[in-house]
């Protein structure tokens, strides 16, 4: 299907169930950054729902510095090709050409991130132009709901990428949660100036107080390093985690993979979470937030 | 005398577990999601959910479930969505209609989990009902597509698609030629998902608990 093709009809299967529908097929699960064929293996060999194909782990990125862009299309072809999970890919916040490409592939799902360097400083892609579905960071529930506004079907936490600290993604799971629980008891006079507090769609906070939460499904990103952070996570209401630099620079990465799928699958359990953390080896190291340099806070990319 | 609810179990490992809730409430049964062996037998049957097949096989091997999973399914009705319709297939073959083969060539990229050809390589599965599946046959997220079935408006979600269907199946309704919601004895598969798009219960949901009453 064209971008350009206008709002899509039942069979075009431009339509926003089909895109939040593979967002709830994900659940309960771990997609995990991949950079090589060999690493995708790993990660479906493990249990990971899905792969997200990078030319570098955040962490490299951030310690590459320069400009991130989309990851070269052969290699993100050559990861579709070795695995039989949904392949995810990552383009630049705004940069809806790079998005354009990456339905051209076929990935599964695309994630406008800001772990890129941002493309645009003002517009986020238009998303219900394409057929395939966008996942997009939120750090409270107005960003959300701005994102879902644009055609997002998954919304994820925007958690400081390559820095194994999950103080950031906790953040933002506090924040939308404590956004809901607010909004669930206003009336509707009280809603339009909390949408215009907020800067959210009056539309879409209409939904979220009638449904009583989120229109698409909610993962956690970003800094998760251990078992421990994604049972946190889910905990605090992540449906889904991805794991980025946790996992290919941690000791041993197909241990880490499977502890996190185990940890994911029972997080509510102490006891299988503390299985899944046994004999496991170092982790990622990680780095203190307050030691990033402003202007490599990657939360702060995007609006 | 009122009788006993229906206590129905959804496999909670991963994948669409919670959007069953609502569906089983309304056709007058409870809810249950399940991942313990324990669990396992307090239901009165069991629906195995969509999610990602690898990754269900992949914890009921680590879970060590399979023993559990296997006294469930020798004397209590299943049904398997998507995902779950894979594990209950006799026959689950791997592929997506891309143009994988051609690139693993080129490419000399060796095939995943030891699959030799695309075409043929086959994934385990449970073999509850005599039919043969091929995983993501109608291709990726791109050929995800709502349709038409029996009058209800569906999704198919990279959906796997039945290739073969033993005599003794019963096809309850197609989509253009191929059979998406079968039955046999006490188990049911539907390749699409009832639970997205239907009011509550949806008529798929009526049926299997009617089949669970009827074999109860």
């Amino acid at each position: 299907m064209s971008p350009k093709s206008p709002k899509g009809t039942a069979n075009s299967g431009n339509v926003i169930n089909l895109k939040t529908g593979l967002a709830e097929m994900l659940k309960g699960g771990v997609i995990m950054d991949v950079v090589t064929a060999d690493q995708a293996k790993i990660a479906e060999d493990a249990g990971a729902v899905a792969v997200m194909a990078l030319e570098r782990v955040p962490s490299d990125i951030r310690a590459a510095g320069g400009v991130a862009r989309m990851s070269p299309p052969e290699l993100v072809e050559e990861i579709m090709a070795s695995v039989s999970i949904p392949v995810m890919a990552k383009c630049r916040i705004g940069h809806f050409a790079e998005a354009q490409i990456l339905e051209a592939i076929g990935v599964d799902y695309i994630d406008e991130s800001e772990v890129l360097t941002p493309a645009d400083e003002d517009y986020h892609i238009d998303k219900q132009q394409f057929k395939v579905p966008f996942v997009c960071g939120a750090t409270c529930l107005a960003e959300g709901l701005r994102r879902i506004g644009e055609g997002a079907a998954l919304i994820r936490t925007k958690g400081e990428p390559g820095t194994g600290n999950i103080v950031e993604a906790v953040r933002h799971m506090r924040e939308i949660n404590q956004d809901l629980k607010r909004v669930l008891t206003l009336d509707d006079a009280e809603l339009m100036t909390e949408a215009k507090d907020l800067g959210a769609p009056f539309e879409l906070l209409k939904i979220v107080r009638d449904e009583g939460g989120l229109p698409v499904p909610n993962f956690a990103a970003g800094g998760i390093a251990t078992p421990a952070d994604a049972a946190l996570c889910m905990q605090l209401g992540a449906q889904t985690v991805f794991v980025g630099s946790g996992i290919f620079k941690s000791d041993n990465p197909a241990n880490f993979a499977k502890a996190i799928v185990k940890s994911v699958a029972h997080f509510d359990d102490p006891k299988m979470v503390l299985e899944a953390s046994k004999g496991l080896g170092e982790a990622m190291s990680g780095i203190e937030i307050a030691e990033i340099q402003d202007n490599m806070r990657m939360a702060k990319r995007g609006w | 005398m009122t009788k006993k609810k229906l206590n129905i179990g959804v496999l909670a490992l991963q994948g669409c577990v919670d959007r069953h809730r609502p569906h089983i409430e309304a056709a007058g049964a409870s809810f249950c999601a399940v991942k313990t062996p324990e669990e396992f037998e307090s239901v009165d049957a069991l629906i195995l959910p969509g999610g990602e097949s690898t990754t269900m096989l992949k914890l009921i091997d680590t879970f060590d479930l399979e023993e559990s999973l296997k006294k469930v399914f020798a004397a209590k009705p299943v049904w398997g969505i998507c995902a779950g319709s894979i594990l209950m297939a006799e026959t689950a073959y791997v592929s997506s209609r891309t143009n994988v083969r051609d690139l693993m060539q080129q490419r000399e990229i060796s095939p995943p989990c030891g699959r030799r050809d695309d075409s043929e390589e086959v994934q385990k599965s449970f073999g509850l009902l005599p039919i043969t599946i091929e995983r993501n046959g109608y291709g990726r997220q791109r050929e995800s597509h709502n349709a038409v079935v029996d009058g209800f408006e569906v999704s198919f979600i990279r959906a796997p698609l039945v290739k073969a269907v033993n005599d003794n199946v019963e096809i309850l309704a197609s989509h253009d030629g191929t059979p998406v919601w079968l039955r046999s004895g006490r188990y049911m598969v539907t390749t699409f998902h009832p639970e997205l798009t239907l009011s509550y219960p949806s008529p798929m949901h009526r049926a299997f608990i009617d089949l669970v009453r009827a074999s109860a």
